[in-house]
């Protein structure tokens, strides 16, 4: 069984964006960028999947600029087998990627996609959910626990007031919820043996994808600031405080 | 425009988090409820007195009782050949199946909007609500999940909504619900509760959480909430979690107990009306955004604080 692995080159997870003064967007020179938190741990579920010899391969997929082969050589150091890039310029939207990752899933048939339940960047959410809409496929969101069990996957998902497991016919598209694992660092010998491994580029017209966005982002601009109140000097101060609000 | 509001509810009653998406969808025209699930008639009732509701489409199916995505989204996407958006509360339910309804449509998705400025603009947040982005859509429909802090809730009475059975694809036999494992607490849910009392690292371990934590959330009435570095360290489990990967929160009144205040956390309650934050360190950035604070020893401070309240 092959395990399809898409992941997303973002800003990194601990750089505090910072606006464009002219509302354009948020300014991305000079900044680090890395593989997108959730993305990581679908790499890593992939490879605790492989290592149970459940699965005979791992394709990391990304979406992206060219400088998105670094981000999957990130995910063949961790050990991924090959790469595929699909390569771009443009802002690509969850539904143009998750229409890209069809086209690549129909070549590849993979039994399990597994991807990250969302990009730190623009906080979609959406297109794992997508690509299952297109494949016609189940989908296992927001997972906390993956496990497969001959032609189905179980999946228990983080829901709001707690746990969920659904079971899904395979193939299936999961994507993770930060408590599913914790991603590996990649050691420097796997770093080189990474240097060596299959890496394709493509476009998106080679999947007869149009990229074309839906939205128009007229603006960005900062939230609005908080400013800091007062501080008190002791319970009591607190109490009165807290009386003048009516909750005590 | 004629909107189609997903009511979300556990086949019982209606849920919250629906009210806030029927002030949404107001804002942009005619507004339209769907209640998928099995025997949920009763809640279909309860929602047609939501106020400024017109039709109910009640989709009474064994298949919708888990609101399982490959079997609602069909039946989701049907009904969109008679309305012009689809109208989701961004609950964990909702971003389940809205991206699912928005491919079937062909439809990009506005995911998590904060207001309506337009017919088919919207503003909504990005980079952990480190940004906020101002969208148009081009697409014929659209398809939007709403963040129910950001709009007012609907009044649960006043409404007089007429209920009308549809039906919908049969179960697709791609999936199936095993269990679930939903706290039971007497407690306010956090994403309703008007003060909520939430806990940080700082507090040491899940013992201490309890016996500092508990006792003044239980005098207040209030609900309970977390950093997430209080949740990974296991002093409470996952759904206790506020901040961008966990709840997004805005009581009338937040009280942070030793919670230095990560980016992370202030994305999920810097909409509260007020808050209130207890700690030791009096520069952590939890006090940039706090109304009150009292630098000190939670381990006093909080027992002392429960006893005077």
């Amino acid at each position: 069984m092959k395990i399809l692995v898409p992941v997303k080159r973002v800003i990194d997870y601990n750089v505090k964006p910072r606006v464009k003064a002219d509302g354009s967007g948020v300014d991305l020179t000079n900044v680090k960028m890395s593989m997108n938190p959730f993305d990581e741990i679908a790499v890593e579920e992939a490879i605790r999947i492989k290592d149970a010899g459940k699965a005979d391969e791992i394709i990391a997929v990304s979406v992206g600029p060219a400088k998105a082969q670094e981000t999957l050589r990130t995910a063949l150091a961790m050990g991924a087998d090959r790469a595929i890039l699909v390569e771009t310029d443009a802002e690509v939207e969850p539904l143009a990627v998750a229409k890209i990752l069809k086209a690549i899933a129909d070549e590849e048939q993979p039994g399990l996609i597994l991807l990250g339940k969302q990009a730190i960047d623009d906080d979609s959410n959406q297109t794992g959910q997508m690509l299952a809409a297109l494949m016609g496929r189940p989908q296992g969101t927001f997972a906390n626990t993956v496990e497969l069990d001959g032609d189905s996957v179980m999946v228990k998902r983080e829901i709001d007031g707690g746990l969920e497991t659904v079971k899904l016919a395979m193939p299936a598209i999961v994507t993770t919820d930060l408590r599913l694992n914790e991603p590996r660092y990649a050691s420097l010998p796997n770093i080189m043996k990474a240097k060596k491994k299959p890496l394709d580029t493509k476009s998106p017209a080679d999947f007869g994808v149009d990229i074309t966005p839906r939205l128009t982002t007229s603006n960005v601009s900062e939230p609005p600031v908080r400013q800091a109140g007062e501080k008190v000097a002791d319970v009591d101060a607190l109490v009165a405080k807290m009386k003048a609000l009516g909750i005590a | 425009m004629k909107t189609l509001v997903w009511v979300e509810h556990d086949n019982n009653a209606v849920k919250d988090a629906t009210l806030a998406a029927v002030t949404a969808a107001g804002k942009l025209g005619e507004v339209h409820l769907l209640v998928a699930g099995a025997n949920c008639a009763a809640v279909a009732e309860e929602a047609a007195k939501i106020a400024g509701v017109g039709k109910v489409h009640l989709a009474d199916n064994p298949a919708y009782e888990h609101a399982l995505a490959e079997n609602v989204a069909p039946l989701v996407a049907d009904l969109m050949g008679h309305h012009d958006a689809f109208v989701c509360p961004a609950t964990t339910t909702g971003k389940n199946i809205a991206p699912r309804v928005a491919a079937l449509l062909d439809v990009m998705q506005i995911s998590d909007i904060l207001s309506v400025e337009g017919d088919k603009t919207f503003t909504r947040p990005i980079y952990a609500g480190n940004a906020i982005a101002t969208v148009t859509s081009s697409d014929a429909k659209l398809v939007i999940t709403v963040r129910g802090t950001a709009f007012e809730k609907a009044e649960t009475t006043g409404g007089s909504g007429t209920v009308e059975a549809v039906s919908g694809p049969a179960d697709a036999g791609l999936s199936s619900f095993v269990s679930s494992e939903i706290a039971k607490s007497e407690r306010p849910e956090l994403t309703s509760a008007k003060v909520i009392v939430s806990g940080g690292r700082a507090l040491k371990d899940a013992d201490t959480f309890q016996e500092y934590i508990i006792p003044l959330a239980d005098k207040l009435g209030a609900g309970v909430g977390a950093s997430r570095a209080a949740v990974d360290a296991g002093y409470v489990p996952n759904d206790y979690q506020v901040g961008q990967t966990g709840k997004i929160v805005a009581p009338e009144v937040y009280i942070a107990i030793g919670i230095s205040g990560a980016i992370q956390h202030l994305a999920g309650m810097k909409d509260s009306k007020t808050i209130i934050a207890i700690n030791k360190d009096e520069d952590a950035p939890i006090f940039q955004v706090a109304d009150i604070g009292l630098v000190g020893d939670l381990f006093k401070i909080v027992p002392e604080l429960t006893e005077k309240l």
